[in-house]
Formats: C-alpha cells, structure tokens, sequence
C-alpha cells in the first residue's frame, strides 16, 4: 500500500507538478478544442482555436496564482 | 549538419542540460552529507530503471500507438512541464517569486538530509539512496519526453539524443571538478527560453494529436504545417512579455 501511495505521488509529482492550475487549464483547453473538432469546424480553424484557448486558459491560471 | 539540426541539437542540449544540473545539485547534497556510496547507488539504480523505461515506452509508443494519440499524450506531457516553466520564469521576472538559486536548493537539501534518520539497508543509506533514485530518475524522464518530442518532429532522433548526451556529459564533468552546485548557470533565463519551446512544441502536437478522435483518426493540420511552431513561439513570448509587466500590478505590495 505504501508503495502504491508512493508510485501515485511520484506521478502526480511528475505529471501535476507543484502548480495544478496549469495541468487544469491545458486539460480544459484541450477537451474545449476536442468540442469545437467534433462540432464539425475545419481542422485548420479547430487547431487556431486550440492556440488561443491554451494561451487563454494558461493567462487565466496564471492570474488566478497571482491574485490568491 | 544543416540549420535546423543545429536548431534541434540546441533545443535538446538546452532542455536537458537545465534539468542534469537540477539532478546533479540533489546527488551533490547526498552525497556529501550522508555518503557518495548511497547516493551514486541511488544514482545508477535510477539510470538503470530509466533505461528499462525509455525501452518500454519508446517500444510500447513507436509500436502500439497511432502516431496521432503519440502526439496528444507527449504534446499535452510537454505542454504542462513547459507551462509549469514559463509560469516559474513569469513569476519570478515579474519579481512575484524569488529567483531559483542552486546554492540555496543545495542548502535546503543538505539541511534535510543532515536532519533525516540514519536507516541503513545492505550497507546502503535508504534515505540518501531514494532521494537521489527519485531526483535522478524524475529529471530523466523529463529528458526522456524532451528528446522523444524533438527528435520525432524533427525527424532526427540522433540528433536530439546527441544533444541531451552532450548535456548530460558536460554537467557530469562539471560536477566531477567542482564538487559543488552548479550555481553559476543562468538557470532561470535557461528555463524561459526552454519553457517557451517546451510550450510551443507541446501546443502545436496536443492539438495536432486531437484529430485521433476524428473518425478519419488523422492528426489535425495547424494553418501553414511546420510554421504555425514559430507562430505558437511568438505567442507564447508574447503573453508572457505581458503577464510580466502586467501581474505585478494585481499584488504590488509583493513586487515593491
């Protein structure tokens, strides 16, 4: 059990890392794009918005951090 | 080599040479507080489980996944280890977080482990031996995802390992011949720029690595193909120009 505690932490560590607002928002910003894709808009047109909701989602992460 | 080899050997050089001095400056602490035997055991133990590693996933992504799922699983990995950077490198340029210093991660680490219980297992330190395991083995797989991502969109995998091994073999020397943290290194201008790029490759192939959920399973195609990677950069610097001079007026009393 300790061991299995142990390889999560390491991963959450590894993956999460000491900030999960960054993870959260590259999470919600890709899942979004992953919505506008499969509502039917132009591969080209989805990959722009990708763009713009990453850069969005990471200014929001970071004023969030900042403001608390 | 051409230009962009160049390019590709830099970038890799660069990413990977931020995070071997992270992983010297652990070793460094363990290893002159609590032994050298431990901490370089824990050392090659963590080398040995990195190998096995990269073997299995380089194995387990060249041959079970579809070149569009690889891109979203290392495009998103990428992109939060180089947004967890830029965030680092706004802050602390905005004067919001103090600047990293490895003289004072090495005092933080020897004071640590000076104060950790002495348990031993076939004459080997525990505590000096995980820590060391842990930093060695969590910097390389960084490394690891660093130069898999570079040198599959480049096309050049030899080049993006030659890169990091350049790195990896300069920190070791340094190491050997200092015997002390490698404070000197511009680490947190290195971690900008190596955020910037960490960040604009990952945006660039998790977005590209979306279309797996398309019915073609196709990778998405960013407006002007390679390109839009030098766009994603621009971006990227752009934004965070920005949020440095903008974020210190949301809490001044910090930056003042």
């Amino acid at each position: 059990m300790r061991f299995l505690k142990g390889f999560g932490r390491f991963w959450y560590d590894f993956i999460v890392g000491d900030d999960w607002k960054i993870a959260a928002a590259v999470v919600a910003a890709l899942a979004l794009t992953l919505g506008v894709v499969l509502a039917g808009l132009p591969a080209t047109g989805a990959a722009l918005a990708g763009g713009v909701l990453l850069l969005l989602f990471f200014v929001v992460s970071v004023v969030i951090d900042v403001r608390r | 080599m051409t230009g962009a080899t160049w390019g590709l050997v830099a970038s890799t050089f660069a990413a990977s040479f931020v995070e071997f001095v992270e992983a010297l400056t652990i070793v460094l602490a363990m290893g002159v507080t609590r032994g050298w035997r431990s901490a370089l055991t824990g050392t090659v133990a963590a080398l040995v489980a990195l190998t096995a590693f990269t073997a299995a996933a380089g194995y387990a992504l060249s041959s079970w996944l579809p070149e569009s799922l690889l891109q979203l699983v290392v495009g998103t990995l990428l992109l939060i280890f180089g947004l967890q950077w830029l965030r680092k490198a706004v802050l602390r340029s905005s004067g919001l977080k103090a600047m990293h210093d490895e003289e004072e991660e090495f005092a933080s680490q020897t004071a640590a482990a000076r104060q950790a219980a002495r348990r031993s297992r076939f004459g080997v330190d525990t505590f000096a031996f995980v820590v060391a395991f842990k930093g060695v083995f969590l910097e390389g797989v960084e490394v690891v995802f660093v130069v898999i991502t570079f040198g599959l969109s480049a096309g050049n995998m030899p080049a993006a390992v030659g890169g990091a091994a350049s790195a990896g073999v300069l920190v070791l020397l340094a190491g050997l011949i200092l015997h002390r943290p490698l404070a000197a290194i511009p680490e947190n201008a290195l971690k900008y720029g190596v955020g910037l790029l960490l960040a604009s490759f990952g945006a660039y192939w998790a977005v590209e690595g979306l279309g797996v959920f398309t019915e073609s399973g196709e990778s998405l195609e960013w407006p002007g193909g390679d390109w839009a990677i030098l766009a994603l950069l621009a971006c990227w610097l752009l934004i965070s120009r920005v949020l440095i001079g903008f974020l210190p007026r949301l809490k001044p009393e910090v930056a003042r």
